[in-house]
């Protein structure tokens, strides 16, 4: 508990830090003054009961205020601005080069078509659709793959990425207690909450190096090394979030070696399949170089990027295991955990990524799309790269630019620099350093590059 | 690498129950140099046999043919509710019917989806949800939804004194308050009434919040057991939580009247009990949605700050959307803005937020007042068929002079009957009948239609056969036993069926 207790207290953010407040017998009382004892959190040791403090007071005076989200806090700010140069590099939902919210043509297609058929809204099976569990798997692992072949996936659909990894998160925190889930440092800002109020202890592992604003894969070998035999190492399959910055295949193979070596289990979270480079094939090669060595694996994933379906909340945790009657009796418990959380999954997205997998014409036209929003992302690199280039006569290496892949691009910039892009030039990203590439368009490249020069240089 | 024990967990349940036997010292077994040698033997026996079990497990395509990780992980039980539509969809037989999960059926049998819903679907077809419109339309949920539960007029609303975020329909408003209960009253329990939703236990289970019960359903007179549900109340340590339904009490359909609930309303002031309500069906109970919140009204008139969990799965017809919301009134608005961070933050580390597909119907259907007076047409049409149907099904039973009392199918309420059969029971009629029901003896009405009432009534009549010698006769006077459809040979379950003379 003690060791539960220390991990929620140093976990950014988190609301866990007041549990642990009352926990330790210290109490916010909010609007309470605080020399009034509150009857309704220390009801036992009062014993008493006022029908008049009953009828004023809440029980639920002595909550704190959960911390913002870091991430939509920019987006809030950047509303609040009318500079016309002002530019949301903070969330990562793409954008059109016009910066417009974007639906697939091929969702598009699919929802009239689903009004058209008027399915009934009956309950899905708590697994989810079949018909999407089967899509799914397939498109992760490859249709051919032995371990859809031998059934040894057990697969369950969840409520987007974040509904996956809990459900995953449950599963560690039910058959290996006291296991460790090793993160990237830094990583997706959920993940440490999802693990916290799962009750999973984390610790993370070396990941960013800020001197070469790429991979400090020595650290990342090291911490994995030293880690407790049989720890669980969450790894971003592709497009790696916040960085950007992914392993070589070299270095994916040095990760399942030593993962191997000290008998971890691999859990990726793949939240970008297809939205990285373009292809889904190219994109899942790490989770699927792990499979073919024989590893039980563990994969979440998300299609609130590479369809589009946000809102839907549409995704899948998928446990690869070395038989069908284990991959059976996990999906069974699986189930298990997802039955009081929510009963069973929503069929909508679901019945969207069935329809458009299923149909080879419809499967054809998403890839069209995929590749076509990769390939914006990739050239507003080149054109950043390309302006940063020129327009800084420093000699600076910019190129971690075009090395760097998907949405995000960590630019190295502190935190100093960041409120100085925001406060000076009106362009809003996160305070690690981190922009969002597809909230920019090829048109403010120029203006962006000018704005990183300046605050890189001017600001310490 | 087989050899050696990698993890611990996977040597487990192959080898313990044995070790255990053999090495420690049993009271039991006699310290006999044969039995010794006998234990010895049976060791060695065991390693050769795991040996080739442990094969078998690993495939051969494993490279590393390590142990698997998963070994430890038990097959979890069946959902029970689940369990009994997996029975029914396996079974081949074409006269089955399906009288176990609670979704609404129209009287041929079919899933029904509102004209409001479909309507909804075509205005929301290939809207652009961005951001900024997401959280627009949740906060109009959560609006609406408070307005149909506390009602738009009251104090409550007018003052804006709720609180609440869009959940995956009932099940995630309630998992998320429980979450929600353990962060701020770490110690604290919560009150089931006897029986309950089965699902419940394991919300709160899982939030590592101790279940206790209530009494609730009296089994003999097949209604509510006041008495010892006072009781229970006045014993609980104040400031207890408890969990309520504040109309169709799942699974019994059996309702306090207003005055039991102002009577359960005012003990729980003295005791300063929070009421958290479970509401699933409103509408459904009395066809009418006023009708049917008024239990919560009650709570309201006193004062009490109460929690809600909404589902619209039923009333809405909207089980595979997954939306209802959950709700939490509170006194003052700096109050209010805390509580919302902490729940968001608990439904963000869960799930994020229901699809805006989903929320957008709701919000559509329930913010038009036009539409939303056609939806609550809708609603009666729904259960005034229920109602008819639990007519129908207890004067069938009645004409074929069961002796047995089946008034409670008429004075439960909404989409579940209580009905008082015995596990046995239960079994019987799936395996002779293949009438599928949970174990608990709760029928789901929306199975039963006019084609199927009069099969399923002299179905329950024949297994409640043996009850007529054992039960206490209910009814005043001697009813003569009409053995005309027992007596006859019953060879084959289809021949009993036949013999039913079946109209389906």
């Amino acid at each position: 508990m003690a060791s539960t207790l220390l991990s929620l207290a140093s976990a950014t953010p988190s609301a866990s830090l007041s549990f642990h407040e009352i926990n330790k017998g210290k109490l916010n009382l909010g609007c309470i003054n605080k020399e009034k004892p509150n009857p309704f959190i220390k009801a036992k040791s009062f014993g008493r009961v006022s029908m008049v403090v009953a009828s004023n007071v809440s029980h639920f005076e002595g909550i704190t205020m959960a911390p913002p989200d870091p991430i939509l806090g920019v987006s809030e700010a950047f509303k609040a601005d009318d500079h016309e140069l002002k530019l949301n590099l903070g969330v990562g939902a793409y954008r059109t080069e016009e910066l417009q919210p974007y639906v697939l043509d091929v969702v598009k297609k699919v929802n009239k078509l689903l009004l058209e058929k008027g399915e009934n809204l009956e309950y899905l099976p708590i697994e989810g659709l079949a018909a999407f569990n089967k899509v799914t798997a397939e498109l992760l692992f490859g249709a051919d793959n032995p371990v859809i072949k031998q059934q040894r996936v057990a697969t369950v659909q969840g409520l987007s990425g974040t509904g996956s990894l809990r459900l995953a998160a449950a599963l560690i925190e039910r058959y290996f207690p006291g296991a460790k889930v090793l993160i990237s440092s830094p990583t997706w800002g959920n993940h440490k909450n999802i693990f916290n109020d799962a009750r999973v202890p984390w610790s993370e592992y070396r990941y960013y190096d800020p001197k070469t604003v790429g991979l400090d894969f020595e650290g990342m070998i090291a911490d994995i090394k030293a880690a407790p035999e049989g720890s669980f190492i969450l790894l971003h399959g592709c497009a790696h979030n916040p960085t950007g910055i992914d392993p070589t295949p070299e270095q994916w193979g040095v990760i399942a070696d030593v993962i191997q070596e000290k008998n971890h289990i691999p859990f990726f979270d793949i939240a970008y399949q297809g939205f990285a480079s373009g292809s889904l094939d190219t994109d899942a090669a790490s989770v699927r170089m792990f499979v073919a060595r024989g590893m039980e694996v563990i994969a979440a994933q998300s299609y609130s990027k590479n369809l589009g379906l946000y809102a839907e909340r549409i995704g899948a945790i998928n446990v690869v295991c070395s038989s069908p009657e284990a991959a059976a009796r996990v999906k069974s418990q699986l189930k298990r955990i997802a039955r009081p959380m929510y009963s069973n999954p929503p069929v909508h997205g679901a019945r969207i990524v069935a329809n458009i997998v299923g149909d080879s014409a419809l499967f054809k036209e998403w890839n069209a799309e995929m590749e076509m929003m990769a390939g914006r992302i990739k050239n507003v690199r080149h054109k950043l790269f390309d302006s940063l280039s020129s327009k800084d006569k420093s000699g600076k290496d910019w190129s971690f630019v075009l090395k760097q892949i998907g949405m995000f691009s960590f630019t190295g910039l502190n935190k100093a620099q960041c409120d100085n892009m925001t406060n000076k030039w009106h362009v809003y990203m996160t305070k690690d350093g981190r922009i969002s590439l597809a909230g920019l368009s090829l048109a403010k490249c120029e203006y962006l590059a000018d704005a990183i020069i300046d605050s890189y240089h001017n600001v310490s | 690498m087989e050899d050696e024990p990698h993890h611990c967990f996977s040597f487990l349940p192959t080898f313990l129950p044995l070790h255990i036997l053999i090495y420690t010292p049993n009271p039991v077994l006699p310290e006999h140099s044969r039995t010794k040698s006998a234990a010895v033997f049976f060791h060695i026996l065991t390693m050769i046999i795991s040996r080739f079990l442990r094969r078998g497990i690993l495939t051969s395509t494993s490279p590393t043919r390590r142990r698997s990780w998963w070994d430890h992980v038990t097959p979890a039980l069946k959902d029970p509710i689940n369990a009994v539509t997996d029975a029914f969809l396996a079974d081949p037989c074409p006269y089955k019917i399906n009288l176990g999960v609670g979704a609404y059926r129209d009287d041929k049998g079919k899933p029904v989806v509102l004209q409001r819903v479909r309507e909804a679907e075509g205005k929301i077809g290939a809207t652009n949800f961005l951001e900024s419109t997401s959280t627009a339309i949740s906060s109009k949920l959560v609006e609406e939804s408070a307005k149909l539960i506390y009602r738009e007029d009251s104090d409550v609303i007018k003052e804006r004194r709720f609180i609440g975020i869009p959940a995956l329909s009932g099940t995630s408003a309630c998992c998320i308050f429980a979450e929600f209960q353990k962060r701020f009253y770490p110690d604290s329990t919560i009150y089931f009434p006897d029986p309950t939703w089965s699902s419940h236990r394991n919300i709160w289970g899982d939030a590592h919040v101790p279940g206790r019960t209530f009494h609730y359903y009296h089994p003999d007179s097949k209604g509510l057991n006041f008495v010892a549900l006072i009781d229970d109340v006045k014993n609980a340590p104040d400031g207890s939580f408890f969990l309520l339904h504040p109309c169709a009490h799942n699974p019994t359909g059996v309702d306090p009247t207003d005055e039991q609930w102002r009577e359960i309303s005012s003990l729980f002031k003295v005791k300063n009990h929070f009421p958290f309500f479970d509401v699933a069906y409103q509408g459904f109970a009395s066809g009418d949605v006023e009708r049917d919140a008024q239990a919560i009204r009650i709570f309201l008139e006193d004062g009490h700050s109460i929690g809600c969990a909404q589902s619209f799965a039923k009333n809405l017809g909207l089980y595979g959307h997954r939306v209802g919301c959950l709700s939490i009134l509170y006194n003052d608005k700096i109050q209010a803005v805390v509580i919302k961070s902490q729940l968001k933050q608990i439904s963000n580390t869960m799930y994020g937020s229901p699809p805006i597909h989903s929320i957008s119907l709701v919000s559509k259907i329930l913010s038009n007042p036009n539409i939303k007076a056609l939806w609550l047409k809708e609603v009666k049409v729904m259960a005034t068929r229920i109602q008819i149907m639990r007519a129908t099904l207890r004067e069938a039973l009645e004409r074929l002079r069961s002796p047995l009392n089946w008034q409670h199918i008429t004075n439960q309420v909404r989409m579940f009957c209580f009905s008082g059969l015995t596990p046995a029971e239960v079994d019987q009629l799936a395996k002779e009948f293949r009438i599928y029901m949970t174990h608990d003896g709760r029928i789901s009405m929306a199975g039963v239609t006019t084609k199927n009432v009069d099969y399923v009534a002299r179905a329950i009549h024949e297994v409640t056969a043996s009850d007529r010698d054992t039960k206490i006769l209910h009814n005043i006077g001697a009813y003569k036993v009409n053995t005309d459809i027992c007596s006859t040979s019953l060879g084959t379950n289809k021949t009993r069926a036949r013999g039913m003379n079946l109209a389906l």
